[in-house]
Formats: structure tokens, C-alpha cells, sequence
């Protein structure tokens, strides 16, 4: 296979991945996306494996390799619940950012098997220091992004989902991060002798990545694990630019840009700048209510609530993070089926942030078999709850706090899922604790607002059996 | 091709080609998708699995080619584990025509 041949297929694939993409942009066409995304992939690994075959024979360790990463990959795609994905993610992320460490460790010892000249030119050099230290900083902030998500802040403090803040947290990285630099401008002018200045650059690459996340805490990781996401993509783009590969370039691009755009939405629905996300020690630690002045809620049973939701027309469900804890979507679902049975007309209204990364909650409602036609974004049913009868709160807070359209609080201009304005709101919640913004919920004390108390699934089940 | 251009100018363009073309795709993807996008974003990162081959598959495997098969599994985790959970996933966003309770089509 000629050079070009072979740069012809890296094209096709390239094309069948920014197809795969658009793909996404319903759920009709979605599957077929991630058939492209197969094929783009396939084809790139067997061209690749025709070209070592042809300039080494040496493909037996690869398919070694790739069997052993196709087992476990497959068992735990099929394993995973749904609730996990972020830790699943995090994971991911985490290996593609060693890989491409990996690759330029390999590419340094050995520029020739990577089709590179034997002293490495220094503009390549640059390219390998770039690819080197996202994919570092990739792997090790992947690795704390996943101890925090899957909570295992008991056994290791870095993992805790409350910020790790110490003294002089931001201006150890800033130096870190200049002598990084420094060392890697000694790797690319250095003639001979690189190791060195590459190892440290590499070690203090992986400690950045380290300090980096672990101040940041557990409310913010939606934003946290879509940069991850975005710097994966960047580390392959850099390990493409290396290897004068662009096919790994525009791979690389599009899943770097995706990510960034993910983080925008994401600081953008938490109303927080992407700048304060990244300086972390904001949320975890649930801070207290100020306001201390004795309110009187509306506390009713769940048969109570049944009343009120057999007799509506209209229902619109706004479920929440708690919902997804207490794994109540099955019992949702029954909920909404029994309602719809009876002609109440069901809907779910979604907050970009309702669940622990970009599009969870639509997720969760999915595996619970919610047809997706009834499931709507924020923006598309703020507009209905007026006419709504009752709006139904399950395990959401801050998402649902009318304070966010009054001037001076905490979270104003946060954009909300407007239910204060149904006729009639039912909340459940397993306590008056407020939410992750740590402010108090005036929705809660409205006259028309009645809590039901209790874990979300008992709550859910109750009103279920209630509503025959 | 001008002669004079360095290859490097070359990919940047493709790059910035690239990220505008990932800016506008992106854009267009369903909200509802955006995990799913995210898994398959992380699918098709795992395409330095090309880069992990070309160290994998050097002459004589040194420490360096060991570390190249180490990172082709690593990778390949990811490619099968990415498009695999990718897929799971838009199988639960399809229209279920047979409503197992409440009312059916009509």
C-alpha cells in the first residue's frame, strides 16, 4: 500500500467520524452514527495493521494487545449501569491520556518506528512535549475525577467529593506549570540527552493534573469530566500532529472541540464561570442557611398527593440528581404510565444539569423505558407550566429555586426549570437540607407547594399503589 | 503543493479546519445525547490506538514496543468499551412501539 493510498483511507475514516457526530443530532439517526464511528474506526486499524504487517511483520503483539483491551472493554460496556457513567467515563478518559504518554515515551526511544527522523527535529519535539503533557494531565485529573464520582473519598482523601483546598494551592501550579514548560523547551532544544528533561516534564505534568482537580468539588463535575473530555481530544490531536498523522488530527479536533462545548453548557446551566469551576472549592461541604427565621412548609402523604395527581390534566415531572440516588426511575416510569392510563397528560422537564454529567438524567429515563417524546429540555417546557396543574419535584433542588430570578442571591441568573409557576407543586425530598448551592428554596414555603417527605423510590411506590 | 510550505502549515490547517467542523457538528446534537456523545467521543479519541500500533509494531520489540502493546490495550479498552456502551445506550432511546403498560398507540 502506497503513502498515499494509505492517506486516502485515514481520510474516509476521518469523514465516517465527523459523520458519526452528526449522527447524534436525534435519536432516530443516532445508532447509525455510531455504525460510521465502527466502520471509521475498523478501517483505520486494519489499514494501520496492513501497513506494520508489510514494513515488519511484526502485528502478533498488537492483536495480543488489542484482544486482551477487546475483552475487558466489552465485558464492562455490558456490566456498566447506567448510574455509573460518569465514573465510566472518567475511566476512559483516564486511559487515553496514559496512552498517548506512552506513544511518546515509544516515539522518543524509537522515532524511527513511528516514521519519524532519528534525531527528532525540534518542531516535532515541541509537537511530542504537547501531546506528552495534555495526555499526563488527562490521565492523572481522570483518575481523581473518577475516585470523586464513584465516592471513594473515605479511603483516600484526594478522591473526597469536597474540595481539597491547602494555602497557596494556585501558585504552586502556576509554578509548576512554568517549569513544566521550562523543562520541555530543554527536551526540544536539547541535541542529545532528552530523557532527562522529558521525564521531568512528564512527572510534573502527571502531579499538575493531580493538583488540578482534586479542589474542584463534586457539584462541579459535569464541567470537570466534559474538560477531561476535551483534553483527551486535544492529547490525541497532539500525538497526531507528531506523528504527521491527520487523521488523528481531525479525530482529535473534533472530540477536543466537543468537549469544550460540553463544558460551556455545562458552567452555562450551573451559572458559574468556566474560570471559578477551574479555581475550585465551590460546593461538597453543604453550607449553611443564613436564613434561620422560622417558615412553615406544607407537609402532606403521599395519598395526599395522589389525589391531587389523578385529578390533574396536566403533569410535569422535573426529576432530579436524589431521583437517580435512589433509583426510583422504574418506579417513575409505573407512575407516569398508571397517570396516563387515567388521561393526565405526562411530561418530563429536564435541567441541563439534573444529573452528574451532560445528558444523564435523559439517560436514566431512558434505561426506565420513558418514551423520549415525552422527555423535554428545559427551554421547551418553561413555557407550559403555567397551564400546568401540578408540577412534581423529585430529588431536585437548586435547579427549581425561584431565587435564581431575584437580584443578589447566590445563584441569580442561573437558569431555572420554572416550576414555581404550576398551580399546584409537589415536592419530595428526603429533608429540608438545601441543595449543593447551599441557599434555602423559597418554592418549598409557597401556599401552593406540599412536601412529601421520604426517600424518593418509597415516595414513588407509595404513589403508585395510592393512585388506583 | 508549493514546495516552500513546511508540512506543519499544513496541518494546522487541517486542525483549524477541523475544530470548526467539530464546532458546528456539536452544536447540532440533541441535548438529550449528550452522554452518549460523550462516550463516543471518547470511542473515537481512542484513535491513537493508530499511534500505539506504529510503536507496538517496530522491528525488534524493545522496552519502548512493549510500552506500545501496553498502550494498545489500553486503547482497544476504550474502542470496544466506547462504541460498545455507546450503542447500549441509543438502544434505550428507541421507540418502543409495544407500550408494555399505560395506553398503546391508539
Amino acid at each position: 500500500m502506497s503513502a498515499n493510498q494509505l492517506a486516502l483511507w485515514y481520510l474516509f475514516a476521518a469523514v465516517t467520524f465527523i459523520l458519526a457526530l452528526k449522527g447524534l443530532s436525534h435519536p432516530t439517526s443516532a445508532r447509525r452514527g455510531n455504525y460510521f464511528g465502527m466502520v471509521g474506526m475498523f478501517i483505520a486499524v486494519v489499514v494501520t495493521l496492513a501497513l506494520i504487517y508489510a514494513q515488519t511483520k511484526n502485528v502478533l503483539p498488537i492483536l495480543g494487545g488489542m484482544v486482551i483491551g477487546a475483552v475487558i472493554g466489552s465485558i464492562v460496556a455490558r456490566r456498566v449501569h447506567m448510574t455509573q457513567m460518569p465514573e465510566l467515563v472518567a475511566a476512559m478518559h483516564s486511559l487515553v491520556g496514559l496512552a498517548a504518554v506512552f506513544i511518546a515515551i515509544a516515539a522518543v526511544n524509537n522515532p524511527e518506528a513511528m516514521g519519524l527522523h532519528k534525531p527528532i527535529t525540534g518542531l516535532h519535539k515541541a509537537e511530542l512535549f504537547i501531546g506528552t503533557f495534555i495526555g499526563a494531565i488527562t490521565f492523572s485529573g481522570s483518575v481523581i475525577a473518577f475516585g470523586k464520582l464513584a465516592g471513594l473519598g473515605k479511603h483516600f482523601r484526594p478522591f473526597s467529593s469536597a474540595p481539597v483546598v491547602f494555602p497557596g494551592q494556585h501558585w504552586l501550579n502556576l509554578i509548576l506549570g512554568v517549569v513544566m514548560i521550562v523543562f520541555g523547551i530543554l527536551f526540544f532544544t536539547a541535541s542529545e540527552g532528552e530523557w532527562p528533561p522529558f521525564i521531568v516534564m512528564t512527572a510534573i505534568a502527571f502531579l499538575l493534573g493531580f493538583l488540578l482537580i482534586i479542589p474542584i468539588g463534586g457539584a462541579d463535575m459535569p464541567v470537570v469530566i466534559s474538560m477531561l473530555n476535551s483534553y483527551s481530544g486535544w492529547a490525541a490531536a497532539g500525538i497526531g500532529f507528531s506523528l504527521d498523522n491527520p487523521m488523528l488530527i481531525v479525530a482529535g479536533s473534533l472530540v477536543g472541540s466537543s468537549g469544550a462545548i460540553l463544558s460551556y453548557i455545562m458552567c452555562k446551566a450551573m451559572n458559574r464561570s468556566f474560570i471559578s469551576v477551574i479555581l475550585g472549592g465551590f460546593g461538597g461541604e453543604s453550607a449553611t442557611v443564613a436564613d434561620t427565621q422560622q417558615k412553615t412548609v406544607k407537609s402532606g402523604s403521599p395519598d395526599d398527593a395522589a389525589f391531587l395527581l389523578s385529578n390533574a390534566e396536566n403533569v410535569i415531572i422535573v426529576p432530579g440528581y436524589g431521583l437517580a440516588v435512589a433509583r426510583a426511575q422504574h418506579a417513575v416510569k409505573e407512575l407516569a404510565a398508571k397517570l396516563t392510563a387515567k388521561g393526565v397528560n405526562v411530561k418530563y422537564a429536564i435541567h441541563p444539569v439534573a444529573g452528574r454529567m451532560p445528558g444523564h438524567m435523559n439517560v436514566l429515563l431512558a434505561e426506565a423505558e420513558v418514551p423520549y417524546d415525552q422527555v423535554f429540555e428545559m427551554e421547551d417546557i418553561n413555557s407550559e407550566f403555567p397551564q400546568c396543574d401540578v408540577a412534581l419535584i423529585l430529588g431536585a433542588n437548586d435547579v427549581v429555586n425561584p431565587l435564581a430570578e431575584q437580584k443578589g442571591s447566590a445563584i441569580y441568573g442561573m437558569p431555572i426549570i420554572e416550576a414555581h409557576k404550576a398551580k399546584a407543586v409537589l415536592v419530595n425530598k428526603r429533608s429540608m437540607a438545601s441543595g449543593y448551592a447551599g441557599i434555602d428554596n423559597p418554592l418549598f414555603y409557597m401556599d401552593r407547594t406540599m412536601m412529601v417527605f421520604g426517600d424518593a423510590k418509597k415516595v414513588v411506590e407509595e404513589l403508585v399503589k395510592a393512585v388506583d | 503543493m508549493n514546495p516552500a510550505v513546511d508540512p506543519i502549515v499544513f496541518y494546522l490547517t487541517i486542525f483549524v479546519l477541523a475544530v470548526f467542523v467539530g464546532y458546528h457538528v456539536i452544536w447540532g446534537v440533541t441535548p438529550a445525547l449528550h452522554t452518549p456523545l460523550m462516550s463516543l467521543t471518547n470511542a473515537i479519541s481512542s484513535i491513537i490506538l493508530v499511534g500505539a500500533m506504529l510503536a507496538a509494531g517496530s522491528e525488534q520489540l524493545d522496552w519502548g514496543g512493549w510500552l506500545g502493546v501496553l498502550a494498545v490495550a489500553l486503547v482497544s479498552i476504550n474502542t470496544f468499551g466506547g462504541f460498545l456502551v455507546t450503542q447500549r445506550m441509543l438502544e434505550m432511546f428507541k421507540k418502543k412501539e409495544p407500550k408494555s403498560s399505560g395506553k398503546g398507540k391508539e
